[in-house]
């Protein structure tokens, strides 16, 4: 079914046409149950207020519930978790819980999906919310029903006295579809960290019966279907298709375009801002196909090339250093050491490389605009493109719609900057999306670095120091959201000032050495300005990277000192937690001491040999330890990483099934980065502008088995599982690859030709 | 331009068209289908597989001309909610998919692969779905479902 979003009707028009009204805000900005399916809602002329609990929670005239969040489900069950908790505090069925997700004039800024804070940060002023409205519902009951509220009972959506249940009203009948009218208090925070709370306090552990279950998602039965719409199925009347023009070498600009070289379709340009509009989608295409420009090449090439890479961020300027942990006098343990091991690790550019490249429609006009975008971060989207295009942000409402994948900056916040502006350059709706080229080549890519790492052992093999400092190209070169256009392709091509930000990340564990330095240092970009390698967040940023350094190199000290990996990390970890998801993972996998590789290559003749590793890492509150066993075969180079061991502290396990599905996806996407995932270019181009060209993991190298065991910390609050399994991923890998083979694996990807380059030096 | 007639989901429609336009935009802008998704418009991924004539077919890089007196299934005429294909159920009941949006290309695949070879052996699921993309990595539930619809397609026949 196409979805057409017709003329926006004016909130008094809608609320004359729906005769349903739930209000979620204290400004009476009518927000219709079926807004989502319809669109049938003018721009909000406010956002919606945080310290009002109806900008959370409403309840409709039939007593079923609906929360409004300003966070996202990409896929992982978010959406069934927060419906959990809401229903839980509520006292409602979960089936009766909506949860609004993700639209500017219906929830408030909560920092998008972001840094796996989905449960952990952005539940909580749902459930405070949830729990001061039961509280002002049963205080009504009260009045309503002549009783002391402590005589209530609440199930289902119902208020009954505890003696006498026949004597009961339903929330439907105290407040269906009207305001609370209630002020809840606000922390002032904006994003991530935004909470509210009321005069209720939450429901204690014990009185849980929602939360824990693994409740079905509500989003599958659309997506197996086909009956649910993506970004990329927006259709506004009256719109243009476009495809944006980027140029083919890194830092080139347009010296010409030929405007007749087209048909069917128009340029649209302004400064390096090019594009081509046409009226029917394959026009567009076969237009930014055959487009004649002429270009001015940058001039220098701009790239070391990706095999020159790690050896220009070694010798390039630092323009940050951070010290993340400084613990005791390394140097002088160094010079007094019997011995000193050291390595150097190195992690490639990444692409998200999302399943499709990102798309958003715009319709800019009469001091408005709307955007529909697939971006983990919409209210961000609102005010990137108020400022573009010089509105303010109350006139721009942002509208995410779910798309082709995300893991972090992808694509799409440049598609929705640049479909704004592409409206309001034509006046016309626009809905722009890109060729696979433009998710692989043109996405901000994952930031690559070097890891130096050296440890100190006195005369008895103890670690008396450790340093572990990373070097690399910055995490936020491009901010990981596009509140500012500045971030984006569209106002880098429009000429924008840049304010590059300057971040990476040390390892996340608990490790005690008698003295310990992690530190980070970030060179400049590659290319400043409309750079195709570009870095931001990808998918649990500088997570994978570093550990993939910092694990496999406890693992060499562990070998220098012919200790166990599991023994020597339990020896020197201090947290309980982390020492106690070590032992978990260990027993689950039947761990056996090996103090040496069980199988050293003797011979390259042998068909397959056989190898398992450890890795272990924090992650906010989250600790999580895996162990790959992992087969090699000589003779091909390839890896198949057969089975996985996962255990995994998140605190409270609010859905266990989505958990451990949000658990594999992160073990297999991890594995791909680890073992075919590498951004490649030469000196002024990116080469990896494609699936052949840019291959992820597939189906023949999946795990065949990924076994995980669920420590369900019900005294430490939820912190996330979006992303910690990832970063133990490519070190357990690269440990089994050593255990298999006697040889370190000191750079991703772990690729066939890589694994064989490294076998034949044996 | 072309009128290229064919069957999309039991239904017959005419597509007026650039004839070496790719089905794909026929199926979702023309015709307003928009469960094909576009993921590269080369051939390699699967996001925008249909069935013609029961067989998968990367609708992104078909000629619409080549579709004349076809027959064309989408996912969506696959099978319903009421009354679902083998693999459209196993999804549903092992949630398979994260993002979804490639869903098209391993559920029309697998179909089409069960349909041909109920009994199919793991090692040939698995080489049958060489080539598919799924970013969120959600293989583990992807093999999972498939052989749960073999196993319901056996049930199925044995009844």
């Amino acid at each position: 079914m196409a979805t057409e979003f017709v003329q926006p009707l004016s909130r008094r028009e809608f609320l004359l046409t729906s005769g349903a009204l739930v209000v979620s805000t204290s400004m009476s900005l009518g927000v219709s149950s079926t807004y989502a399916q319809t669109g049938a809602v003018a721009p909000s002329p406010q956002f919606p207020s945080p310290d009002q609990l109806d900008s959370w929670i409403a309840i409709l005239p039939d007593g079923t519930a609906e929360a409004f969040f300003g966070k996202m489900d990409m896929g992982q069950g978010l959406e069934v978790a927060i419906a959990q908790i809401v229903a839980e505090e509520l006292d409602v069925a979960v089936e009766h819980v909506t949860v609004r997700m993700g639209d500017t004039a219906t929830s408030c800024n909560q920092g998008g999906a972001s840094g796996s804070t989905g449960v952990s940060l952005g539940a909580k002023p749902l459930r405070n919310a949830a729990a001061e409205a039961r509280r002002i519902l049963i205080e009504r009951a009260a009045g309503v029903l002549k009783v002391p509220a402590d005589k209530l009972t609440v199930a289902n959506g119902v208020v009954a006295v505890t003696h006498t249940p026949a004597s009961s009203v339903s929330y439907a009948d105290l407040i269906g579809g009207k305001h609370f009218d209630a002020a809840v208090e606000w922390n002032k925070q904006v994003g991530n960290f935004m909470d509210v709370k009321g005069q209720a306090r939450p429901k204690p552990l014990g009185d849980y019966q929602l939360v824990g279950k693994s409740v079905p998602r509500r989003d599958v039965a659309g997506k197996i279907f086909g009956t649910a719409d993506y970004v990329t199925d927006i259709r506004v009347p009256g719109m243009l298709h476009a495809r944006m023009i980027r140029p083919p070498t890194g830092g080139s600009t347009i010296a010409s375009v030929n405007a007749d070289s087209i048909k069917n379709a128009r340029v649209v340009r302004e400064g390096e801002f090019l594009a081509v509009v046409a009226e029917r989608e394959w026009d567009a295409i076969e237009a930014a196909r055959t487009l004649d420009v002429k270009w001015t090449p940058h001039d220098v090439d701009p790239f070391p090339g990706a095999d020159g890479l790690h050896a220009h961020i070694r010798d390039a300027t630092v323009v940050k250093r951070e010290e993340t942990t400084r613990k005791g006098d390394t140097e002088s343990a160094f010079k007094s050491a019997a011995r000193i091991i050291e390595a150097e690790y190195h992690w490639p550019l990444q692409s998200h490389a999302s399943m499709g490249p990102a798309c958003a429609v715009a319709d800019v006009k009469s001091g408005e605009a709307t955007i529909w975008t697939g971006s983990q971060k919409p209210h961000s989207t609102r005010d990137g493109v108020a400022k573009l295009l010089g509105l303010p942000p109350e006139k721009v409402r942002g509208i995410w719609v779910m798309g082709p994948g995300s893991y972090g900056r992808n694509d799409a916040g440049d598609a929705a900057m640049d479909a704004a502006y592409l409206s309001k350059l034509t006046g016309r709706p626009v809905r722009v999306q890109g060729m696979r080229s433009d998710g692989t080549a043109w996405d901000p890519k994952g930031a690559a670095c070097v890891h130096r790492a050296r440890a100190a052992l006195d005369a008895s093999g103890k670690v008396i120091a450790y340093e572990f400092v990373t070097k690399g190209l910055s995490r936020v070169n491009v901010m990981f959201n596009e509140s500012d256009p500045r971030d984006c392709l569209t106002g880098m091509t429009l000429g924008l000032p840049l304010n590059p930000g300057a971040g990476l990340g040390s390892p996340s564990e608990s490790y005690a050495f008698g003295a310990k330095l992690l530190a980070w240092e970030v060179v400049p970009p590659l290319l400043d300005r409309c750079s195709p390698l570009r870095t931001s967040h990808l998918r649990d940023p500088l997570g994978p990277e570093v550990h993939f350094g910092s694990e496999q190199f406890i693992d060499e000290i562990a070998a220098a000192v012919k200790a166990d990996p599991v023994e020597f990390r339990l020896q020197y970890i201090t947290a309980p937690r982390d020492a106690a998801i070590v032992k978990a993972a260990a027993e689950k996998a039947g761990w056996t001491p090996r103090r040496a590789p069980a199988h050293r290559v003797r011979s390259l003749h042998a068909k397959v040999l056989h190898g398992r590793g450890i890795a272990y890492a924090q992650r906010s509150d989250t600790v999580v330890a895996v162990i790959a066993d992992i087969e090699v075969y000589p003779k091909d180079g390839r890896i198949w990483a057969r089975k996985f061991t996962v255990a995994h502290d998140c605190g409270l396990i609010i859905n266990p099934k989505s958990l451990r599905q949000t658990i594999e996806g992160n073990v297999v996407q991890g594995l791909s980065r680890t073992l075919f995932e590498e951004v490649h270019f030469d000196r002024n181009t990116v080469k990896s502008v494609d699936w052949a060209s840019y291959p992820i993991l597939e189906i023949r190298d999946a795990p065949e088995e990924i076994d995980i065991v669920l420590i369900n910390s019900t005294d430490v609050a939820p912190s996330g599982a979006g992303e910690p399994t990832m970063r133990c991923v490519p070190a357990a890998v690269a440990n089994a690859f050593w255990d298999a083979t006697g040889v370190r694996m000191r750079r991703v990807p772990l690729s066939p030709p890589r694994v064989k380059a490294a076998l034949a030096k044996i | 331009m072309a009128s290229v007639e064919f069957t999309l989901d039991g239904r017959p429609v005419s597509v007026d068209a650039d004839a070496a336009m790719p089905l794909l935009y026929a199926i979702r802008n023309d015709l307003g289908h928009n469960n094909p998704h576009f993921g590269c418009g080369l051939a390699q991924c699967g996001a925008c597989t249909v069935h013609l004539d029961g067989q998968a077919l990367r609708s992104c890089v078909t000629p619409l001309s080549s579709v004349q007196g076809k027959t064309i299934t989408t996912i969506k005429g696959l099978g319903t909610p009421e009354k679902p294909h083998a693999v459209q159920q196993a999804y549903i009941e092992e949630q398979v998919p994260q993002c979804g949006y490639c869903v098209n290309g391993w559920i029309m695949t697998a179909a089409a692969l069960l349909n041909g070879n109920p009994k199919a052996t793991d090692e040939q699921i698995r080489d049958g779905l060489a080539g598919l993309k799924c970013r969120c990595g959600t293989h583990m539930s992807i093999m999972r479902a498939v052989k749960r619809a073999r196993a319901l397609m056996a049930e199925t026949a044995a009844t």
